[in-house]
């Protein structure tokens, strides 16, 4: 099995051939906006963390290093405590283009900005002039993810993603999941997949760590809620497992950590693997992103109006009253299962198709939409040394 | 016939895919889509609810997805409602803010 897609540098490859035009932090937002602005490829972003957080340059470095990503201008305002130079340099060792647009060294925000278009025009000109190849599915990396859960998504949504999960992992491809908080009392089943003992205790560790970061005094969540009950779901046990089961049920190679100056990224070969980070949606897809996430595939019961500036998203809804009201917004419509029309495996296998064809460039839903949502997740270093997580 | 879907075969459980009324008979099909088995449900329940496969005694293990979602409280019967009023999870109590009284 094949798709079409776009070699990169260091024998990777992209889905997408976008250029991204990152703004090192809010202040160089506006002129970066404008600079992409009207160009067809070009994809703005900012962190909206500010410019002293240095905790997120790790995320911005592998966003930009993401193979979807065909090459980046940075706009800088010029006095970030981020400074662009050190990013260019770690971004640059992907190999592929990368270049800075400096407001307060240019002088001019009007320049700087048309400077900027220059250099981004070259730069989609150059990506439009490059062909897809087929690559084996192997070379796939997906991400899974929930949101606007109900009833139907540990029904239908989720157990058909798990297919499509294991599908491509026996495929060879790997896929990644980042959500530690969905797995707070389904830890053992999922510990149970680890590959070995020492990634047993990680995954062990990748779900304890995070509830006890949402436990400490003055952070209390409430793990169920009474929309979960009111919805059918009896336990928090019962719940954590619906939301895993998107995962499927191959073994867990590994856990990728958030290191201090670099995220790790999915290696090379293939199979499974968790990822630290958050559950919130598009801080969450940003993270899988710059772990080298190609596409993520995304299940919701309610239904989700956006897309991801860097993975293309493959909305999934298992709810037949979603799927009447907004099939439009959907990708896959997966509420066959609720209506007892459809097998879980032949939807998973449907989701596995539609993954493929986005890779080898169907436009999806939120791409059509021109939806490029993008948001920053920052690590609290205060929280980690408090409870002794690092 | 409407219908429940169990989840794996080791479950004792199956979800409701329509609304059921006490009384009523549903077809109880696996995620494969093959029909399993037929049960009579003693109560009124919503989609998204639990009716029981097998009699589950008081403090034995209720399972869905193959795997244990807590355990019963009181003797279950085939065919009864499964919630919060006879099972209790083994990991975190609900709290009356879960349950919306506070």
């Amino acid at each position: 099995m094949e798709f079409q897609g776009f070699q990169r540098p260091n024998n990777l490859v992209g889905v997408r051939n976008t250029i991204l035009v990152m703004a090192v932090c809010d202040c160089g937002e506006p002129a970066a906006r404008q600079i992409a602005e009207g160009i067809d490829g070009a994809v703005a972003v900012s962190q909206y963390q500010g410019c002293i957080a240095m905790e997120v340059a790790p995320t911005l470095v592998g966003v930009a290093r993401n193979p979807n990503v065909g090459a980046t201008l940075l706009v800088a305002m010029g006095c970030e405590g981020l400074q662009p130079e050190p990013l260019r340099e770690e971004i640059a060792r992907a190999g592929k283009p990368v270049e800075v647009v400096n407001i307060q060294e240019i002088g001019s925000t009007r320049r700087a900005i048309a400077h900027g278009r220059k250099i981004v025009k070259e730069m989609t000109e150059q990506a439009a002039r490059q062909d897809r190849k087929p690559f084996d599915v192997s070379r796939l990396v997906v991400g899974v993810k929930c949101g606007g859960s109900d009833t139907t998504s540990g029904i239908a949504a989720n157990p058909a993603i798990g297919v499509m999960s294991d599908m491509l992992v026996d495929a060879g491809a790997a896929v990644v999941m980042i959500e530690p908080i969905e797995a707070v009392g389904a830890e053992e089943p999922l510990a149970a997949r680890a590959v070995n003992e020492q990634v047993r205790q990680e995954v062990l560790n990748w779900v304890g760590n995070e509830e006890k970061r949402w436990t400490v005094p003055g952070a209390s969540v409430d793990f169920m809620c009474t929309g979960n009950i009111e919805g059918g779901l009896t336990t928090l046990e019962e719940k954590s497992l619906g939301a895993i089961h998107k995962s499927g049920h191959r073994p867990i190679k590994g856990v990728l950590k958030n290191r201090e100056d670099y995220l790790e990224t999915v290696p090379p070969g293939g199979g499974f693997y968790l990822q630290e980070g958050i559950h919130v949606e598009l801080h969450a897809m940003t993270h899988m992103a710059a772990a080298g996430v190609h596409i993520i595939v995304f299940a919701t019961g309610r239904g989700g109006s956006f897309g991801h500036a860097i993975c293309p998203l493959v909305k999934v809804t298992g709810n037949p009253e979603t799927w009447a009201k907004m099939s439009e917004d959907m990708d896959v419509n997966a509420s066959t299962i609720m209506e007892g029309k459809e097998s879980i495996d032949s939807v998973g296998q449907r989701i596995f198709d539609e993954v493929l064809a986005v890779a080898s460039g169907k436009i999806t839903i939120g791409e059509q939409l021109g939806f490029y949502n993008f948001a920053v997740w920052k690590v609290d270093p205060r929280l980690e040394a408090l409870l002794g997580l690092k | 016939m409407k219908k429940a879907i169990k989840m794996d075969e080791k479950d004792n459980v199956a979800t409701a895919l329509a609304g059921l009324v006490a009384g009523e008979k549903v077809e109880v099909i696996s995620s494969r889509q093959e029909p399993v088995q037929q049960v009579t449900v003693n109560h009124a329940l919503p989609l998204g609810h639990k009716i029981a496969l097998a009699d589950i005694p008081k403090d034995s293990t209720v399972t869905k997805y193959g795997a244990t979602i807590g355990k019963a409280t009181r003797d279950i019967s085939v065919g009864d409602y499964v919630h919060i009023h006879n099972v209790r999870s083994d990991r975190l109590p609900l709290t009356d803010h879960m349950l919306g009284l506070k």
